[in-house]
């Protein structure tokens, strides 16, 4: 039939639009970034001074790229207890339960949550919170943003992870109950390494979703363009130095904000790349 | 049915119930409910003996593998279920005793070949052990093994691939791998709950003479729904129906001479 | 037998159990302490929120500093409200909706027809990349794209391009998902009939798979709605109503931020993100739903 087949080639046509709004990303980020690189060369990426003074330009991405890294690692490692804690609770324990579905629509919740409004929540609640401890003078920095990324990601890491941890084989773990374990040796003998790759996988998008947080960070890392001196010290992400540079940026400036959203781009990319092979290996 | 008819009848049943001296196991009076006031095993009594095979028969959802499974406190899983009556292991409540200890000294085989899909076969075998924090030399494990490998016949099919996933195995071996597994604690009772119901002629047969074979030294309680699987293999049979248990005799004398009439149904085929 | 003996000396079964307690608490304790932010945030946002919320606030664009800065220093609550914010929102949404909903269930009923070739296969890897780009990215291609190019200036277009490409691959999976979840028996049953592809797809695969399309879609608003970081870099707001796709506008996300960065008008803050919290609170519960009386049926 004459119409199945124009039918055919609208629906080819609709998957060319997005494969050419992928490879036009990639273009448009790469011709936007040449100026810098011809300028700085790789020196951009490993350099560490980020000076947009007229006259001494100097535009190194180091500190940004330190300060993602840090900040994300810093979120998983949060996260890391909270969301097994969570997913066991979900996937294991309180299988099924009514309880298990409150905490797991709360969790999801999470996920709903403006990252302005954590930002808000960060400024108001957890900063003051931080200067109490007297962690840091004026709550600010990387400790902080680690912390607001941690909850921000935890529904990522628990959504995969508790529902491969349910789907663990009833018969595995009555084997090992019947051996003598106890619920928690089962936890740690047959259910986790039986769940182990999607566990993994989704503590990797979970980080990939760290990486390019913007507006919580934004709010609450100190936006210093230095690479972070210790925990509790100030810094500023990839993300958060594209939103708040930007306004202001034309020329050489705006080649190195489009380079930094090239290197931000190729990171996350990499990094979910990495997690969904590991998914597609499981399943 | 009047009163009289059923004081008539229960005095038959106690009647009924085989003599047997000096049980391993001995079940009194137990009911178990998975909620309240629906019971799936009602106020059974029965004395279990030493190196041999008691096979547990029924239609589905009589309450037999409850029954299994109450043998070595599995059923405890299962959140809110009631226990009442008694277990006794020799002179041990098991129902008094940590599930622990008394898993150790029950082991237990299941429907399907289940190793653990993360572990080598050696590591299967010697699972007991390192779930249950037992630290052992190297020549005591190799040792565990070889004797539970070689117990099960499987020694001289694996012994060259110990270090492969147990999943490679073929079902059969897969189900005496698991029996290996239960064996490697020298458990005195081991729990088969149809443990031959996913596998092909072939690997039943084996697995059944190799249940004979072990009867020397451990005893066997087995549920099944295969009838001549029990009247193969075992020396005392039980018949259980919605969660009574109607008749326990010498397997030869239940088959032969079945005194119940439920019990003579079922054997007939004409339900189950 | 050696083994034996070890066995009967090495009992922890009450040390085991202990640690076993204490485990299981931990895990108590850990989720309870992982739900309580959202419990604090939503706290935080009504309490503060909800002394201005009133008609005017629904009804009336931003106020400037100064009228801000009168009010609170005689102890009133701030005049005017979020009217630009919202009609901004709902302007890029919808541009956004218009161009990512056909578009996204198209290619997802493309990539269901196409399942098993390499070339569907890098159309659904794209998609997963896409998925995992930061907003912040999408800002800025959006803004070398049509900021400098199309609008030749910050514009709701701008922002709703960026925030298409956000939902694009949230709706091509959702549609995949959903229709792969349709028996192809239903499919075939037309097909046998002669009755054109097309047809199939409006009358029989659309509305049969129409509740899981809507739990995708709505997701994907809700996931667009709050996101602040791209329209900064696109639609940079507007102190009134626009909607003119071409000119910049403002958004609920973008003028939280504005009252965030003006110490006077810090009170519209609570307000703002409680309606916004709100809008996307309703999205989530219509489309779980939906999810669920799909699973009934």
């Amino acid at each position: 039939m004459k119409s199945d087949k124009v039918t055919k080639q609208i629906l080819f046509a609709a998957s060319l639009i997005i494969l050419l709004t992928a490879a036009g990303m990639v273009f448009s980020l790469i011709m936007g970034a040449i100026p810098v690189f011809k300028e700085f060369g790789l020196g951009f990426v490993f350099s560490n001074e980020w000076d947009p003074t007229e006259g001494r330009e100097n535009y190194g991405a180091l500190p940004f790229i330190a300060g993602t890294l840090i900040t994300s690692i810093l979120a998983i490692v949060i996260c890391l207890p909270m969301a097994f804690s969570t997913s066991l609770f979900i996937g294991e324990y309180f299988r099924k339960s009514a309880v298990a579905s409150v905490i797991s629509s709360m969790v999801d919740l999470l996920a709903g949550v403006p990252s302005i409004v954590y930002g808000l929540w960060g400024f108001y609640t957890l900063r003051p919170i931080i200067m109490e401890l007297g962690l840091s003078p004026q709550g600010y920095g990387v400790f902080t943003s680690g912390i607001i990324l941690a909850i921000m990601i935890i529904p990522y890491a628990t959504s995969l992870s508790n529902e491969i941890i349910s789907m663990v084989p009833n018969e595995l773990k009555e084997a090992a109950y019947s051996l003598g374990a106890t619920r928690m040796e089962v936890v740690f003998t047959v259910i986790l390494p039986n769940a182990r790759s999607g566990i993994v996988a989704s503590y990797i998008l979970a980080f990939g979703r760290a990486l390019g947080e913007t507006m919580a960070v934004t709010m609450l890392i100190g936006n210093s363009n230095v690479v972070p001196d210790s925990l509790f010290g100030t810094g500023n992400t990839m993300a958060s130095v594209i939103a708040n540079q930007f306004g202001e940026a034309d020329g050489l400036k705006l080649s190195a904000l489009i380079g930094i959203g090239l290197l931000l781009f190729i990171i996350t990319a990499l990094v979910n790349w990495i997690g969904k092979i590991i998914i597609k290996k499981f399943s | 049915m009047t009163t009289v008819a059923m004081a008539e009848k229960q005095v038959k049943m106690e009647e009924r119930i085989v003599d047997i001296k000096n049980p391993v196991l001995s079940i009194q009076d137990l009911s178990i409910a998975y909620n309240k006031d629906k019971y799936a095993v009602k106020h059974v009594n029965a004395d279990i003996k030493k190196n041999a095979i008691t096979a547990i028969m029924g239609p589905s959802g009589c309450g037999k593998s409850t029954l299994l499974r109450a043998i070595n406190r599995m059923h405890e899983l299962y959140p809110d279920i009631v226990t009442e009556g008694k277990i006794n292991l020799h002179d041990d409540d098991i129902l008094k005793m940590s599930t622990i200890k008394l898993r150790r000294k029950i082991g237990m085989v299941f429907q399907r070949p289940n190793p653990f899909p993360t572990m080598s076969i050696y590591d299967n075998v010697i699972a007991g052990y390192k779930l249950n924090g037992i630290k052992l030399k190297r020549a005591e494990r190799d040792e565990i093994v070889e004797r539970s490998l070689r117990n099960v016949a499987l020694w001289d099919e694996v012994k060259d691939s110990l270090m492969k996933k147990g999943t490679f195995l073929s079902g059969g071996q897969q189900q005496r791998l698991c029996i290996a597994r239960a064996l490697a604690f020298q458990p005195e009772v081991i729990l088969l709950d149809e443990p031959t119901s996913a596998l092909d002629p072939v690997a039943t047969a084996k697995v059944e003479d190799l249940l004979v074979e072990l009867k020397k030294d451990y005893t066997i309680v087995l549920v099944t729904h295969n009838m001549s699987q029990a009247a193969r293999i075992s020396d005392y049979s039980m018949f259980m129906y919605l969660g009574e248990l109607v008749e326990y005799d010498k397997t030869k004398v239940m088959f032969t001479n079945p005194r119940d009439s439920r019990t003579e149904g079922y054997l007939t085929g004409k339900f189950g | 037998m050696k083994a034996q003996i070890e066995l009967a000396n090495q009992d922890n079964s009450s040390y085991r159990k202990l640690k076993d307690r204490i485990f299981f608490w931990f895990i108590v304790v850990m989720s309870v302490v992982t739900i309580s932010p959202i419990v604090m945030i939503i706290g935080k946002l009504v309490v503060k929120g909800f002394r201005q919320f009133n008609f005017n606030f629904f009804t009336q664009t931003t106020p400037d500093t100064f009228e801000a800065m009168m009010a609170v220093s005689q102890g009133e609550i701030i005049p005017g409200g979020i009217l630009n914010g919202i009609t901004g929102s709902l302007l890029v949404v919808v541009l956004a909706s218009v161009m990512a909903i056909p578009l996204g269930v198209i290619i997802g009923i493309y990539l269901y027809e196409n399942q098993a070739k390499r070339y569907a296969g890098l159309i659904r890897s794209i998609a997963d990349v896409l998925q995992g780009v930061p907003s912040i990215v999408l800002g800025l291609i959006s803004y070398l794209w049509i900021v400098k190019h199309v609008t030749t200036g910050f514009s709701a277009l701008a922002g709703s391009v960026s925030l298409c490409i956000m939902m694009l691959p949230l709706i091509i999976r959702s549609t995949e998902e959903t229709m792969k979840m349709i028996p192809t028996s239903i499919k075939e049953a037309g097909l046998a009939l002669g009755v054109p592809y097309y047809k199939i797809i409006l009358r029989v695969l659309i509305p049969t798979g129409f509740s899981g399309l809507m739990t995708g879609i709505l997701l994907a608003i809700s996931r667009i709605i709050g996101e602040t970081a791209p329209l900064m870099l696109t639609t940079l707001g507007s102190p009134v109503v626009n909607m003119n796709i071409a000119k910049p506008t403002s958004a609920v996300p973008l003028l939280i931020w504005e009252f965030y960065n003006d110490p006077n008008m810090v009170d519209l803050i609570w307000s703002s993100s409680l309606f916004l919290m709100g809008f996307v609170l309703t999205l989530n519960i219509i489309s779980k739903r939906i999810a669920a009386k799909r699973r009934t049926i």
